[in-house]
């Protein structure tokens, strides 16, 4: 089973070297994204209400009201 | 080493015969005296004295300083701030901003900050814009040499209350207040520190304790004498956000702004941080499994000692 699997992602992925560094980079690129991702919504959810962004609707909110008077 | 055996060899002749005339003189010796016990005791108590004083002069911490001099610990509060996964609470960084515009303005300066870090932290570029014009900056020489004023703008740093240095010391009778920039890190126990020595100060002097003219009594300040008076009483200012303005409300907020001052970065470090340590001990794990997937044949294969087979 394991054999399989490891002998399917060599014929896809390692056989030919184009495509092998295409894929490291497309990985790299991918991880990159769900690591920060998931990253910052961890750090959002331990810092709910602390940061300007989770602040600024009440003042941007207010600077529109301000105008329209 | 080869010397060394040279010099061995060589030695033996007269080695062993000054050994045995030495054996047989030390022998005599232990014969003669034969009560070295005043010896020992003399030994011991030089040594328990020499001993004793290490530990005396060196043991005890040297104070150059009365704990008058020294002024209190500060009281340890856990800021919350200064968790490892937490940014600054930027409500109360708005709130300290306040504070610090409204109270401490008008003796310290902030000069190491510019009215752009502002924006996006702590308020909208509008507010800030309108901050800065409030004030004004000289310009560039005109053609005519001439420098005139302009109001602020996002890239001109906070104003200083006084001019020059003789002039905060000679409005403030002769005491300098310090720049606030970076008060947080300049100052032992930082927001303990700051936070203790505002919300410090005792109704009265206690018994015994002189203050002079001018001065005022605050335990956590170094010599207990300092010029600032108590500035933060319930009310002082008014905020915005509804949050009741109590003495210690006030104080907390305004360090962790001073706190926000020193070190803006803070966020964005601890922010980086986590992920670095994440990423790191991700790599870490892999790299252990690679060196024992290297290793393994050598650690797993076996040495076997055949002897050749004896012919008779």
């Amino acid at each position: 089973m394991a054999g399989a699997f490891a002998a399917s992602i060599y014929q896809t992925l390692i056989r030919r070297n184009a495509v092998y560094l295409t894929s490291i980079f497309a990985g790299a690129f991918a991880f990159e994204v769900a690591f920060d991702t998931s990253t910052n919504k961890l750090w959002d959810t331990w810092n709910r209400g602390r940061q300007w962004k989770d602040i600024k609707y009440q003042y941007i909110n207010k600077a529109e009201e301000e105008d329209d008077e | 080493m080869l010397a060394r055996t040279v010099l061995r060899r060589s030695v033996p002749s007269r080695g062993i015969a000054s050994l045995n005339k030495r054996a047989s003189s030390s022998a005599a010796g232990s014969e003669s005296a034969s009560s070295p016990f005043h010896l020992t005791i003399t030994a011991s108590v030089a040594t328990a004295i020499a001993l004793g004083s290490a530990t005396y002069l060196y043991g005890q911490e040297a104070k150059a300083m009365t704990p008058a001099e020294e002024g209190l610990h500060a009281t340890q509060y856990p800021w919350e701030h200064g968790k490892w996964n937490k940014t600054f609470d930027h409500q109360a960084l708005r709130r300290g901003f306040q504070v610090y515009r409204e109270v401490c303005a008008s003796c310290h300066s902030l000069t190491r900050v510019p009215w752009r870090s502002f924006v996006g932290v702590t308020h909208t570029v509008d507010e800030m814009k309108a901050f800065a014009e409030e004030n004004e900056y000289d310009t560039e020489p005109n053609d005519q040499g001439q420098i005139e004023k302009r109001p602020g703008k996002l890239s001109d740093y906070i104003p200083a209350p006084y001019p020059n240095e003789e002039a905060a010391r000679f409005a403030n009778g002769g005491a300098l207040p310090p720049d606030l920039s970076l008060i947080v890190k300049g100052r032992h126990g930082g927001c303990n520190y700051i936070f203790s020595l505002l919300t410090g100060y005792p109704d009265e002097p206690p018994a015994g304790a002189t203050v002079q003219e001018g001065m005022n009594f605050n335990p956590y300040f170094p010599g207990t004498a300092i010029a600032m008076a108590r500035v933060l009483f319930d009310g002082v200012v008014e905020y915005e956000d509804g949050t009741p303005a109590t003495t210690s409300q006030m104080a907390k907020d305004v360090v962790e702004f001073l706190n926000w001052a020193a070190e803006p970065e803070m966020d964005d470090r601890k922010k980086m941080g986590f992920k670095a340590i994440t990423l790191l001990t991700g790599l870490f794990a892999l790299s252990v499994w690679v060196k024992r997937y290297k290793w393994s044949p050598i650690k797993t294969r076996k040495i076997v000692y055949s002897p050749p087979v004896s012919r008779r």
